[in-house]
């Protein structure tokens, strides 16, 4: 047995960064040399802003090295590993000595990624070893009633962690009350907020978890059925997903008779859904797996009474899912310890945008959003000045610099019009424009409501079509009390959440930058210079030197000029990239 | 809604094209008589195809009792399905929130400009088909874009359009 581990972070986000080509250097290397180490995977460490991450464990303790590309590896390998000698600079965590990127573990309490990161996802044994199925077990053991698994979870606090936050024990207690021979549970697994990969990463780093709390769950309601509906684009979550519910089945946590308990017989199967935002709501989810178009019907009848194949239905989300064992194992107070009054426990965010540590936090419910903004999340990218935060993705709004001394819960993210969501949090700088960003996100919404209701459909359409002028400098007087009244008609008069809400970024965006919208119409003018149709670049003469470096960079060839002279854009041909502005270093290309 | 994705009449022309219907049997197998199964179904046969042909629609519903019209009506909902082949290459350029204020937009100008396609069209010689989508969760690399199953992040466009022209490179090599 080896003494030194090496485990290199294989989550989606890691490999895109290059972490398989590290993997299999390493293990090239090890092969080739017969190197006594143990070479192993684990899954998201959240430090996505260092990716690829390489662990070393020896007798010493634990170091996470950041950026690691294959030369480093060999490096790490060479000096660490086999000389002893840890290359601290490279080091960006560990409990041994102080790293730069320590504050963006302050503060931190995993609860829902207690083992992301720690285990390996595919091998149930070391989910086992740090503590997984002792929740199941402890209800076997100690015949705890479904009854008292529903309390404990009321007692908790926890809210539903998919953005609607109601209770999950009060949930749990209509789904049992509702009595019938077949009883689902659903896993809602559809990430589908752009800008937020929480339930990715759990998934990828932790399955057991989820299932786990799915099996409790199905006990505590009476279930008979389990359904985990996972979105396609995530291969990587499926994959593990299914190796979990093999090995789950083989160690009897699924199956008949599930740990003795008499009766308790559930097994759990994997739908993938097929691309579309609006099965997020759960009646159009339950609509999906049906195999039908994925549209919301009305409510009542609720889920909990005539749910999937009209039998009395339970759907959660990944995250709040992930926290069941944990509060089971270790009762209630040591989930409710953490949080607000109302908003209990802890929330996973991801944390993205212009910032400089971006990845995936959790921390306790009203911790200040100034520090996940700049203790954790490191503050600004280029140290530009911070405009908004963005909530809640296209159901949510953007909350802006002066409310940044908001503590994160429920009751007070409601309050400034945004929605706490899944998670997602996508930080903004003074180069984002706010009407830009309502246009996004009404251009998602446009093109993903289902079309049943009119309002919706045609709604989000119209305001859409008045974001798209203004953006492109044809707005009109008018046009922002036109949104503000599409706005509440399309909120009032849609059947679920996706229309109930899909006009809050535009609402947020006009209620805390109102001037942006107005620079837009009545000057033409966008104050972030970021819309396209109202900006243009230009080369200064009295600067350029003539160095062809925006000429080599520009992906469209507008930029034409000898070395050595002063360069020149075809406005024609200019796409307003940007990429010619970023590349110079002489500060000769100006935007207007 | 979803109605840009019905068929233009440029690709109703294309989806005519021969293919071995024998090879989703296994798949009716599988599926036949169990409910809910019309969108793993599909799901099946646009990974035996890479899209769902018209021909397969119809021996879907001659196989199954699934009608055509249910069928029609699932495979334009969801984002997944595609009715006309697609190239070699599938490029999907992420425009969620994270890779829209990092500019994703320039990089979908810029492949657009380079490969002279329009989004969701394929280029003339099959090799690549352009895509938007909503979000590959890889946000603290954006702007992101997947080719295959190979994801690239921090891009710029002259980057983007880098990455395609080596793949270019590489295949028409391959030919020689």
């Amino acid at each position: 047995m080896a003494d030194t581990k090496v485990i290199v972070g294989l989550g989606s986000c890691g490999i895109a960064a290059g972490a398989n080509k590290v993997y299999n250097k390493l293990k090239a290397l090890k092969d080739a040399e017969n190197l006594n180490f143990e070479l192993a995977k684990t899954s998201c460490i959240g430090m996505c802003f260092r990716e690829p991450l390489v662990e070393v464990v020896d007798e010493h303790g634990s170091m996470i090295y950041g950026d690691v590309d294959e030369d480093k590896a060999i490096e790490i390998i060479q000096q660490h590993v086999l000389g002893h000698n840890p290359i601290k600079e490279y080091v960006v965590k560990t409990d041994l000595f102080a790293t730069p990127d320590q504050s963006y573990f302050d503060g931190q309490v995993k609860i829902a990624l207690r083992n992301c990161g720690y285990i390996d996802p595919e091998n149930i044994h070391e989910y086992e070893a740090r503590g997984g199925y002792h929740a199941l077990r402890k209800i076997a053991v100690e015949q705890i009633a479904p009854e008292q698994i529903i309390q404990t979870i009321i007692d908790s606090g926890l809210r539903g962690r998919g953005g609607g936050g109601f209770p999950t024990g009060m949930k749990w207690r209509f789904a049992r009350a509702n009595q019938s021979n077949e009883k689902y549970i659903i896993c809602n697994a559809d990430e589908g907020d752009p800008g937020a990969f929480m339930d990715r990463s759990l998934l990828e780093g932790d399955p057991h978890a989820v299932i786990e709390g799915m099996i409790i769950g199905a006990y505590a309601i009476g279930a008979t059925e389990g359904v985990i509906y996972c979105r396609a684009e995530y291969p990587l979550a499926i994959k593990r997903l299914n190796i979990a519910l093999a090995q789950a089945r083989e160690h009897g946590y699924l199956g008949k008779n599930i740990m003795g308990i008499q009766e308790f017989n559930l097994d759990i199967y994997i739908k993938e859904g097929a691309g579309a935002f609006v099965c997020g709501e759960e009646t159009a989810l339950m609509a999906s797996i049906e195999g039908k178009r994925g549209m919301p019907t009305k409510r009542p009848p609720f889920p909990a009474e005539k749910g999937l194949w009209q039998k009395p239905s339970n759907i959660n989300n990944v995250e709040t899912f992930a926290n069941v064992p944990y509060i089971v194992a270790n009762g209630a107070e040591s989930y409710n310890k953490y949080g607000t009054e109302k908003s209990k426990g802890t929330k996973v965010f991801a944390l993205t945008g212009k910032i400089k540590h971006g990845g995936l936090v959790e921390v306790p419910m009203g911790t200040p959003l100034r520090d996940i903004i700049y203790r954790l999340g490191g503050g600004i990218q280029n140290d530009k000045k911070f405009k908004a935060v963005q909530l809640g993705g296209p159901s949510g709004g953007c909350i802006p610099e002066h409310l940044i001394d908001i503590q994160v819960d429920y009751e007070q993210v409601t309050a400034t019009g945004a929605i706490m969501g899944s998670g997602g949090m996508v930080v903004m700088d003074e180069t984002t424009c706010m009407v830009d960003v309502a246009r996004f996100f009404l251009d998602f919404t446009q093109k993903e409501s289902c079309g049943k209701c009119t309002f919706c459909r045609i709604g989000t359409k119209r305001m859409l079509e008045i974001l798209t002028r203004i953006t492109e400098g044809e707005g009109q007087e008018g046009d922002i009390e036109k949104l503000e009244e599409l706005a509440l008609q399309v909120k009032e008069s849609s059947l679920c959440g996706l229309g109930q809400t899909a006009p809050n970024p535009v609402l947020t965006t006009i209620k805390y930058f109102r001037h942006e919208y107005e620079a837009h119409i009545r000057d033409k003018k966008c104050p972030a210079h970021s819309c396209k149709k109202l900006l243009t670049y230009q080369i200064d003469p009295n600067k350029c030197t003539g160095c062809t470096v925006c000429a080599v960079k520009c992906p469209v060839k507008a930029i034409d000029g000898q070395r050595k002279q002063v360069h020149h854009i075809n406005q024609d041909i200019c796409i307003r990239c940007g990429d010619c502005y970023n590349s110079c270093r002489f500060d000769a290309i100006t935007k207007s | 809604m979803r109605v840009q994705r019905l068929l233009s009449d440029s690709d109703k022309t294309l989806t005519t094209e021969e293919v071995e219907l024998t090879l989703i049997d296994p798949l009716i197998q599988k599926y036949k008589g169990k409910k809910g199964s019309l969108i793993p179904l599909l799901q099946g046969v646009q990974a035996v195809y890479g899209y769902i042909p018209r021909a397969a629609f119809e021996r879907l519903a001659a196989e199954t009792g699934l009608t055509l019209s249910d069928m029609y009506g699932v495979a334009t909902f969801y984002a997944q399905f595609r009715l006309s082949p697609v190239g070699k290459h599938i490029i999907k350029v992420c425009h969620g929130t994270a890779c829209h204020v990092q500019g994703a937009d320039s990089i979908s100008t810029a492949l657009k400009e380079a490969l002279k396609i329009n989004d969701g069209e394929t280029t003339p010689d099959k090799l690549f088909t352009l895509e938007t989508v909503a979000c590959l969760g890889c946000c603290s690399l954006a702007p992101v874009m997947m080719v295959g199953d190979e994801t690239y992040g921090k891009l710029t466009g002259s980057s983007a359009v880098k990455i395609i022209k080596e793949i270019k490179i590489k295949e028409t090599q391959g030919k020689d």
